[in-house]
């Protein structure tokens, strides 16, 4: 494997992710937190992310299968989705995440559940995105490079 | 009570001690990291009730967190299930043990009359998500300015030194309002300066995150 190649790669693909609004501003600032006392910080916080989303939209469709649907439940799990995937910068999902909150207050169960699908969608995206830019970091290391910036 | 707060001022430079409340792994996470890199001691809570726990406000071990450590700065995320941000904050004001450690409130959601509540219960800033590296640096550095002014005049402040201090210390050019006396701090801000969605004063640090 052509190191530089490689590192090419990752740099190029980092830059659609950001072109394509996959990642924000917010993701930089996570990977500025990174050093070398803490090498995994930033698949870890992504890890615990993506546990977490996948919690709640399990959480989400059970919700909103309900014969009597609580809005006020469903509100606050996408509230929470909102909030971590701002946190990494993952801000697809954050947008997608405020028209569904929008629908919520609306009590609007279909808008719900294409917002639902929405964001689901858009959290495959950012996760199959995600694993693969890792993915490319971890082939630039073990072949004895280092991650550009 | 006076006992705790001589176990931190004895030294030089102490490491100040931050308790985090978040109910989102995700930002607890990412705030334990900022406050770290920030060289501060973290306690990470996922609910007010946990941090009144480890406070002992909850009829426990009196002002000393289970670790021993005095906390010195809390930091909550206004939105949690059960108790919320401003919940917490009024019960840690309402404290005469707790009143003095300064608490900021971190939201997602940029509502005026949310921050204005807050500042008025004494918050000492209101930060909006995501939390920046930036915005943890100059709590901490204004936290630490403000310990050691205390440790110096041996507890009592006076508060006209105290904005003197923060005023040449800080970037900002409103002088903070101190919150070691709550019976000032908030009021006086109140009062100077009408809010304002582009007013960027450190009472209320706002950021457009449209």
């Amino acid at each position: 494997m052509d190191l530089v190649k490689l590192q090419r790669q990752l740099v190029d693909y980092r830059a659609s992710l950001y072109h394509e609004c996959v990642l924000d501003e917010q993701f930089t600032q996570l990977q500025q937190l990174q050093d070398e006392n803490n090498p995994d910080f930033v698949v870890e916080v992504v890890s615990l992310f993506f546990e977490d989303s996948e919690r709640l939209l399990n959480e989400l469709t059970k919700a909103l299968e309900q014969q009597s649907i609580d809005f006020k439940r469903v509100d606050a799990h996408v509230h929470q989705l909102k909030g971590s995937s701002s946190s990494i910068g993952a801000q697809r999902v954050q947008k997608s995440c405020i028209a569904f909150r929008n629908y919520c207050e609306e009590q609007n169960v279909e808008g719900c559940l294409a917002c639902l699908q929405q964001v689901r969608i858009e959290y495959s995206l950012v996760k199959t995105k995600l694993e693969y830019m890792f993915q490319l970091e971890q082939q630039i290391l073990s072949s004895g490079g280092s991650i550009p910036i | 009570m006076e006992v705790a707060g001589e176990v931190l001022q004895s030294g030089s430079s102490q490491e100040l001690h931050v308790l985090a409340v978040d109910d989102s792994y995700v930002d607890r996470k990412v705030i334990e990291k900022l406050l770290k890199i920030s060289s501060c001691k973290v306690t990470a809570v996922e609910s007010g009730a946990r941090a009144l726990q480890f406070l002992g406000l909850d009829g426990g071990k009196g002002s000393l967190g289970f670790n021993g450590l005095k906390v010195n700065l809390i930091m909550t995320d206004y939105s949690m299930p059960g108790m919320t941000g401003y919940e917490l904050l009024k019960k840690i004001k309402r404290s005469s043990t707790f009143r003095e450690i300064p608490v900021v409130i971190m939201s997602s959601e940029n509502i005026l009359t949310r921050i204005d509540s807050c500042l008025e219960e004494g918050a000492e800033e209101f930060l909006v998500k995501p939390v920046k590296l930036s915005d943890v640096k100059r709590l901490t550095k204004d936290c630490v300015t403000r310990g050691e002014t205390e440790g110096k005049d041996g507890g009592r402040v006076d508060k006209r030194k105290l904005e003197d201090d923060n005023h040449t210390s800080s970037s900002s050019s409103i002088p903070s309002s101190p919150s070691t006396t709550t019976s000032f701090g908030c009021g006086l801000a109140t009062s100077e300066l009408p809010l304002s969605p582009m007013h960027s004063s450190k009472r209320a640090k706002l950021r457009d995150r449209d």
